[in-house]
């Protein structure tokens, strides 16, 4: 059965793909994008990966699309027909491909447990966890504990493109709300999204917190958090939201959650450890571990929320002041 | 059949590989272009969680009564990959929108056309 779903869903994302590649339409173009996102979100699913189940179906097939929307409604949604004629890049694209296929000839079978990667590392991660850090979540353990200074890097990777949207596209705060009638019209809309807010907040501290146990974490629970904020943007204006969360603010949590995580490092040094070391931060070291995890989860979280938001107002605000 | 099955993830992960990598070379919209390179990197993805899954295996979630987990280390490295792809893309659609200010087009082949005029 789980063969048959795999199998399914491969041969969904094909035809999303050459649909993406076919059609002219750029509107059409971004809602595929979102279910070619929303159907790889299901196949990481079936193959066991449900911490990045979360992240792809919150990320791909929801803020992504947001933001190819809000270029579209900034740029045009025509795709004009390419001048030259696809000969030459279909020559290129098909030995490529040709000659990555022959590569995968060496590959151990998919699903097969004597494959070289899951040996080593990945056997001690799992080994490991229960005892050294204590939470049943290898995933989390791994992100936040062993491999701690990659996840450093990542968040800092974020945080450099906030800046660089940030440089790019500017920020105009508006006092004035600005939104189109038609939403306003949309009632059910309205009282949907003032419904939803709480709970996707909510829901997102849920994520946050409960990441050592169940599949969640810092990074899934920023995005949810900013997927609230964008939702109440989208039904009752810029200008409101803005109001709710001011862009200063932003720009200080963005930086602060960078800061906590690295903070987490140097104060494990302080206390006789090394960089990212939470053993030492409580008398006993699985405490400190917890302690560590959910410190630099929150910094993680905080860091990706703040970062979303300022590269959506980015994107939304340059499209209200092109109208005036 | 088994060699058929065994490699089948792989192949359609090369395929649509090559579907976005087709589409940033051979379409000159420069959106098209960026959700191209988007369907590149989900391939990526793809291809290590599908490197991860062992066959019988469960989520990488400690638990009593279950003894095989799938490789948590793909995962862990594809989970953050995500969050920065996102950004990296954000990126590219706010150099999109600049491009389009200055130029008044987000076809490539225009743009050429007026940088050879100047």
């Amino acid at each position: 059965m789980e063969h048959f779903i795999d199998i399914v869903l491969l041969g969904l994302l094909m035809i999303t793909g050459f649909a993406i590649v076919r059609m002219r339409s750029l509107l059409a173009v971004a809602m595929l994008t979102s279910i070619y996102s929303l159907l790889s979100a299901s196949l990481f699913m079936v193959l066991d990966a449900v911490d990045v189940a979360l992240t792809e179906a919150a990320i791909g097939a929801g803020i992504s699309t947001i933001l190819m929307l809000a270029t579209i409604a900034l740029t045009t949604d025509r795709e004009k027909a390419p001048r030259h004629t696809p000969l030459l890049p279909l020559v290129v694209v098909f030995t490529t491909g040709a000659a990555l296929i022959y590569g995968t000839l060496d590959m151990p079978h998919y699903g097969d447990p004597d494959a070289p990667v899951h040996r080593r590392m990945a056997a001690a991660y799992l080994h490991d966890t229960p005892e050294e850090i204590g939470v049943p979540n290898v995933v989390t353990s791994v992100l936040a504990s062993y491999r701690g200074y990659d996840t450093l890097g990542e968040v800092t990777v974020i945080f450099t493109a906030g800046i660089g949207v940030l440089a790019l596209l500017g920020y105009r705060t508006r006092r004035r709300n600005i939104q189109s009638p038609a939403i306003k019209k949309l009632v059910v809309l309205r009282v949907i999204a003032k419904l939803f807010l709480p709970l996707i907040l909510l829901f997102a501290l849920y994520i946050l917190f409960h990441g050592d146990y169940g599949p969640g974490g810092g990074f899934q629970a920023g995005v949810i958090f900013a997927t609230g904020f964008i939702l109440y943007a989208l039904a009752f204006g810029l200008g409101n939201a803005q109001r709710l969360i001011p862009q200063r603010l932003l720009h200080v949590l963005a930086a602060a959650g960078v800061l906590i995580y690295a903070a987490v490092g140097i104060e494990g040094m302080l206390l006789g450890g090394k960089f990212l070391e939470y053993r030492v931060l409580a008398d006993d070291p699985v405490t400190g571990q917890h302690l560590g995890i959910m410190l630099i989860e929150l910094g993680v979280g905080i860091t990706v929320a703040a970062v979303m938001l300022i590269i959506y107002f980015g994107f939304v605000s340059r499209q209200h002041s092109g109208d005036s | 059949m088994s060699n058929l099955l065994g490699h089948y993830n792989y192949w359609i992960v090369i395929i649509l590989m090559m579907t976005g990598f087709y589409t940033v070379i051979a379409r000159p919209n420069l959106i098209k272009k960026v959700i191209g390179l988007f369907i590149f990197q989900t391939s990526v993805f793809i291809l290590f969680i599908s490197m991860a899954k062992i066959e019988g295996g469960s989520a990488p979630i400690i638990a009593e009564g279950i003894s095989v987990y799938s490789n948590p280390l793909p995962h862990v490295l594809i989970l953050t990959a995500i969050v920065v792809s996102l950004a990296t893309t954000a990126l590219g659609l706010a150099l999109v929108v600049r491009i389009r200010e200055a130029y008044g087009t987000t076809n490539e082949d225009e743009i050429h056309v007026q940088d050879e005029q100047d």
